[in-house]
């Protein structure tokens, strides 16, 4: 199962990341778990300086942005 | 072409008869909205695409290899392409100094990121003119440099809050390279998002202006914070530094002030104030650094606006600005 880690502290923007990555789960069927991090010492220990974030499996995949679908798709796969 | 487009909306579409005071107030309205308009999309898009390949994860490890002169004025610039929100100051201050980027240079980029970046250029550009445009980015930029060389002198590390100082250490975060679709799609977000921001403030600034160019008198306003009175200047701070806006809100407010005989000098310094200097913004930083840090910061960069602001309105009384 895949890790799926949210990163920002309770922004807009995090949390309509947040929300696309679950709703991209469900379409794709994996199974993963979703979580938020609020944390800022936490975000700043992934090096991660812009938030939103997106963390899969320790791996930070995008800092600073909402990434596209298709962007998130792969990222999720 | 905006303008004969303007021209045939207002007197053909809307009948509205040429040469009315309502009519040329319509006019300058749909005129200068366009105008606008067109510009921010533009330029914010291509600003957005160029941004992906200098995200601050990148940039804070090279400008942690800079010398403290040089490493200024690049992180000022860099703050002008950088977004900037109040949300993400404590992630980027604390990024640049656990990266190891001086305690000057830090405060180069924090001040410099939120008073000039291209949507402020934009408007000024479209409201004000050229000329306008380039002095308010050269001060932006020299105050964001003065102020970071002179912080970075001061030895001032000992106030930072201690778990900034002992999280140093460099920590590199590769992100994974963007293909261009991700580049353009990034921007085509970025750039509806920021429009849908600040398009109405644009509009209601026009607007406002507009309305005002006939109606309203000029005394009333110039009786007050007009002409070149001593005190103009730092009123505008004071009443800037607690007001919380960005460049898309001020810079049309502003526009209507000038218009009704506010000086230029003290225009900027409203701006400069606004932008560069918040309350929210302090009250943030708290959290990583000791309020003395908070106040010598702040004391700093409002004395490098207050000069601009007197020396801008020195230039304007003596007529040395040419127009």
């Amino acid at each position: 199962m895949k890790k799926v880690e949210i990163l920002g502290s309770g922004c807009a923007k995090c949390k309509k990341l947040h929300q696309q990555t679950e709703e991209m789960i469900k379409k794709m069927g994996i199974e993963a778990q979703v979580e938020k991090v609020e944390d800022i010492t936490k975000i700043m220990d992934y090096g991660v300086m812009m938030t939103p974030a997106i963390v899969v499996d320790g791996e930070v995949k995008a800092a600073g942005r909402i990434p596209g679908d298709d962007e998130l798709k792969k990222m999720l796969s | 072409m905006i303008k004969t487009f303007a021209d045939w909306f207002v007197y053909e579409v809307l009948r509205i008869k040429q040469g009315s005071l309502a009519g040329e107030a319509l006019d300058f309205f749909v005129y200068d909205s366009i105008k606008i308009f067109l510009l921010l999309t533009c330029i914010i898009y291509v600003v957005s695409i160029l941004r992906t390949w200098l995200p601050p994860e990148k940039t804070r490890v090279f400008l942690s290899q800079k010398k403290s002169f040089t490493g200024n004025i690049l992180a000022s610039l860099i703050g002008v392409i950088t977004p900037f929100c109040t949300c993400s100051a404590i992630p980027l201050f604390l990024g640049f100094i656990e990266a190891g980027v001086p305690l000057g240079v830090t405060f180069s980029f924090l001040v410099a990121s939120p008073m000039v970046n291209e949507v402020a250029i934009i408007l000024l550009i479209g409201m004000f003119g050229v000329k306008t445009a380039v002095i308010y980015v050269i001060s932006g930029l020299l105050i964001a440099i003065v102020s970071g060389i002179v912080i970075g002198k001061m030895n001032v590390e000992n106030l930072l809050e201690d778990f900034v100082r002992k999280n140093k250490g460099l920590k590199t975060l590769i992100l994974p390279e963007m293909s261009f679709r991700d580049r353009l799609n990034y921007a085509k977000e970025y750039t509806i998002d920021i429009l849908k921001k600040v398009m109405p403030y644009v509009l209601i600034g026009i607007g406002i202006g507009a309305f005002i160019h006939g109606y309203v008198p000029t005394e009333v306003l110039s009786k007050y914070v007009g002409g070149f009175k001593w005190y103009t200047v730092p009123l505008a701070i004071l009443i800037g530094v607690p007001l919380y806006s960005n460049a898309a809100g001020v810079i049309p407010l502003v526009s209507v002030l000038t218009e009704k005989g506010v000086t230029i000098g003290t225009s900027l310094a409203f701006m400069m104030a606004v932008t560069g200097l918040s309350l929210p913004e302090f009250i943030i930083l708290k959290k990583v650094m000791k309020t003395r840090l908070i106040l010598i910061f702040a004391g700093i960069v409002s004395t490098g606006i207050l000069l601009i602001g007197y020396l801008f309105n020195y230039l304007d009384y003596h007529k040395l600005l040419v127009k």
